[in-house]
């Protein structure tokens, strides 16, 4: 395993998240807008629930290849997929967080006289951290999961060693291995980040899932 | 970035592509269901017994978590890669990393839909002098079959999504024709992609309306299909 970590299993790894973060990152920034105009237009809610359901039906290795001819072989064709399962994991859980707030809670803000706006930023949105937290910890595991499958397009990230050695005829296939435990070591430390991070942010939500 | 005629010329040659080969499509297809049926039969098979009987005696959530979030965090590609070092390639390489793959979302949800169930309800039950077998079957499974089916729907979903990965390993399908530009162009890789988009996209619909059906009536009022919950996500 040394022997391969600086040529191959090192950039790979930087390289995944990388990928990662960006996926992530893009995709928030989306979820988060469209999520407040689901909350505030609640009709809205249903159908961009059903369409980005079956949106998250579409296999990783199908949406990469019919993206193809309008992105190429490029990084940003393994984002718009990657982009777009994050958006539909994220968007129904901060929904679903926005809703939390119990319904006298909510009576009691607007009693003191908070205006819709106060009452998102001061009460609806600190109710929601949880659910933000726990869809982004979904969002950060499966991206690291599908990430690999871009090898399958590109010679980047913790997928392709493990696509290359399975092009080899050797039966015994260490980059399988260690590649594989990588990434699962890269999403089970990502995970536990994001419950600290949950910790730090609702101090008074320690026993929530 | 490619002009948008070439793009939807390739686009068109695609879909000529699903026109000229339909019963070579139809077949891979049919070899793809083969081997996600199989894979989910195993999963259910081993994974719902136990999570039912898991949080029917409310033990082992650690159990349930831990299956939930190795389950996430394992990669479909390293699954089917690792088992194929193991079990070598071809059908029961793949059946087994699909079944692994799956038994996530099955044994997760069906701990929680039974544990789940109103303590209520069950006090109830027993006061009215229930065996733990009549229990289990006429409270506490009725009540949780919509998160407990909602499991099986999205491991049904990833495996079908994931088969076409198993085509590295020999398990066939439609992933055959997608990795394998050589023979097939970018036409065929498209028009099988474009295939395997609408077999996801049918199993998916097929058993969302199937878990409206096995839905009990009592717990229809909230739509099943676009549920926001979490759980729909796991």
């Amino acid at each position: 395993m040394r022997g391969h970590w600086g040529d191959t299993l090192g950039p790979a790894l930087v390289q995944h998240v990388e990928l990662t973060a960006i996926a992530v990152g893009i995709g928030f920034a989306l979820a988060f807008p469209l999520s407040l105009l689901a909350h505030r237009f609640r009709r809205t809610e249903h159908p961009i629930g059903v369409v980005s359901a079956l949106l998250y039906t579409i296999p990783s290795l199908a949406l990469f290849q019919i993206l193809v001819p309008f992105t190429g072989i490029t990084w940003t064709t393994v984002e718009i997929a990657l982009v777009s399962y994050t958006l539909v994991i994220l968007f129904p859980n901060i929904v679903a967080g926005l809703r939390a707030a119990p319904d006298e809670v909510l009576e009691a803000a607007r009693g003191m006289g908070l205006t819709r706006l106060q009452v998102l930023t001061r009460v609806e949105l600190p109710l929601a951290v949880p659910a933000i937290v726990g869809g982004l910890r979904i969002a950060v595991v499966s991206t690291i999961s599908i990430g690999t499958i871009a090898a399958f397009l590109l010679p980047k990230g913790l997928g392709y060693p493990i696509f290359l050695a399975l092009k080899e005829p050797t039966p015994f296939k260490t980059e399988i291995y260690s590649a594989g435990v990588l990434s699962v070591a890269l999403a089970l430390v990502c995970d536990a980040a994001l419950v600290l991070l949950r910790r730090a942010l609702v101090p008074w939500a320690r026993r929530a899932a | 970035m490619l002009a948008d005629t070439a793009s939807l010329h390739t686009f068109v040659q695609a879909f000529h592509f699903i026109g000229d080969h339909p019963g070579f499509l139809a077949t891979k297809a049919l070899e793809q269901l083969e081997l996600s049926g199989a894979a989910l039969g195993l999963a259910l098979a081993v994974a719902l017994p136990l999570g039912i009987v898991l949080g029917h005696l409310h033990r082992g959530s650690g159990l349930a978590i831990g299956a939930s979030i190795v389950g996430r965090a394992l990669p479909s590609l390293v699954l089917i890669a690792a088992f194929l070092t193991l079990l070598g390639i071809g059908f029961v390489n793949n059946m087994v990393a699909l079944a692994v793959l799956a038994s996530g979302p099955i044994l997760t949800n069906a701990f929680d839909a039974v544990d789940g169930v109103d303590r209520d309800a069950v006090e109830a039950a027993r006061g009215m002098g229930m065996t733990d077998a009549q229990l289990l079957r006429r409270v506490e499974l009725p009540l949780a079959v919509p998160l407990l089916f909602t499991g099986v729907r999205v491991a049904a979903v990833t495996v079908v999504a994931t088969a076409p990965i198993a085509a590295i390993a020999g398990g066939g399908g439609l992933g055959d024709i997608i990795v394998n530009q050589a023979s097939y162009r970018l036409e065929g890789v498209i028009g099988a992609s474009i295939c395997v988009m609408a077999l996801s996209a049918a199993v998916f619909l097929a058993l969302a309306g199937l878990q409206v059906a096995v839905t009990p009536r009592g717990l229809r009022r909230t739509s099943v299909v676009g549920d926001t919950s979490r759980k729909e996500m796991l």
